[in-house]
């Protein structure tokens, strides 16, 4: 090793997280809030149980101890509302996927734009870092 | 002796797979990003590897919340492609060293590396999309894999510099292995990309490309991003490069670029590509 790296307090290193705008990082703490959340979505990897959350997803949903608002934002499908609630994108893409969503338009869902809008963003270079990378600073 | 020949970088997006696997690589959208593994293709051909050390991440398939490596290394026979919720990708199994396997994992355990072990799992677009950018559509996959997963979804995942560390002890590892192997080690994921939240949709192509620029030569600067920089210069997703620099480790101390390609985006994603030659 070339230069000895500083230990970084757990406190210190949760706390910066907070300060990146429009982002919600997989901490362990949302892990804890959305395990069921997660887990529910996990289980629809497998075509039975496709069938049988399309059949009727209310009904499915109530083998998860999810909480009530878990439950009423996946129906709704509002993934904002599912990020604060413990959900992380990589297990909530087996609902879109689902849904027949591609990950770019559910991804755009998350955004102030509608999906050609979005697309149209992406095929110019993408959202700008410029302004996006730290509330505090504004830079 | 097994030895480590190259280094190889690469994105890992899904719509990639979906592409090969629709026959759509050469249209207008992906035409430019298969166009730039085409000298992969061809010098992958050339160097014919015995096996590829995949160093990758899970995204939800083969391990869900119940429980969370951080670096596991995959011992078995073989895996199979996973159902991410749209049904399996049509591609072959992926068959792995388990001998190779085996000794780099009680190699890594014994240089204090503390790796989980994995006999058997599916595997997803992690592996499978570099493999078939690498390989097209054989109908069986040209090498035999050692799965190094790498977890960069629930925080906190590993440093940059812990991942080159390891990737050094592979090295180390592979070196102490008899048997005559040509060995690649793949870092897989980013670059810049942003899956959630107001923000998605973030690409950095200035950060990006100064990133491929210090994974070349003899600098380690990179061991030393903070996650908070990725984060907030990459996207939330851009975190995988981490993965890179597992590859770059393993490389020693100097690198040659054989070959360099980046394009945005596809889908939500900033694609970049390397291959690398240990100097030394
Ligand atoms: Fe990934």
């Amino acid at each position: 090793m070339t230069a000895p790296t500083e230990k970084q307090n757990i406190h210190d290193y949760l706390a910066e997280f907070d300060d990146i705008p429009g982002t919600r990082v997989f901490t362990a703490a949302r892990a804890r809030k959305g395990y069921w959340l997660n887990q529910f979505a996990m289980s629809l990897m497998t075509p039975e149980n496709r069938e049988a959350w399309k059949a009727d997803e209310r009904k499915y949903l109530e083998n998860w101890p999810m909480s009530d608002e878990q439950r009423e934002a996946i129906l709704a499908r509002d993934y904002n509302r599912c990020l604060d609630l413990g959900g992380n994108v990589y297990f909530l893409a087996k609902v879109f996927s689902t849904d027949g969503l591609s990950f770019a338009e559910a991804v755009s869902s998350m955004t102030d734009m509608t999906f050609p809008e979005y697309r149209e963003m992406m095929n110019k270079g993408g959202r700008s870092p410029q302004g996006n990378r730290s509330i505090k600073g504004g830079y | 002796m097994a030895r480590i020949t190259a280094g190889v970088a690469s994105s890992h997006v899904p719509l990639l797979g979906v592409a090969v696997d629709q026959g759509k690589t050469g249209d207008e959208y992906f035409g430019p990003i298969f166009a730039g593994y085409e000298w992969t293709k061809a010098w992958e051909k050339e160097e014919k590897p015995d096996v590829v050390i995949l160093v990758y991440n899970d995204h939800a398939s083969a391990f869900d919340m119940k429980i969370i490596p951080t670096f596991a290394i995959g011992c078995g026979e073989r895996y199979k492609s996973a159902d991410e919720g749209w049904g399996p990708r049509p591609v072959p199994d992926v068959e792995g060293h388990a001998d190779l396997g085996w000794h780099i994992a009680q190699s890594l355990i014994l240089d204090e590396f503390d790796m989980t072990i994995i006999n058997e799992m599916d595997v997803d677009h992690g592996m499978t999309v570099p493999l078939s950018m690498m390989f097209g559509q054989p109908e069986k996959w040209p090498v035999k894999v050692v799965p190094l997963a790498v977890n960069v979804v629930t925080y906190p995942v590993p440093s940059g510099n812990r991942c080159w560390a390891l990737g050094e002890a592979i090295a180390r590892a592979v070196e102490s292995f008899p048997e005559d192997l040509n060995v690649q080690i793949w870092g897989t994921g980013g670059m810049s990309h942003q899956l959630q939240g107001p923000r998605a949709g973030l690409l950095n192509r200035e950060w990006d490309n100064k990133f491929l620029d210090m994974l070349i030569g003899d600098s380690d600067a990179a061991r030393f991003i903070p996650h908070l920089e990725y984060l907030r210069e990459t996207g939330s997703e851009g975190i995988e490069m981490v993965m890179w620099l597992v590859m770059r480790g393993a490389l020693g101390k100097k690198t040659k670029c054989l070959h360099r390609h980046y394009h945005i985006p596809c889908s939500n994603t900033a694609i970049g590509h390397l291959v690398l030659e240990p100097t030394e």
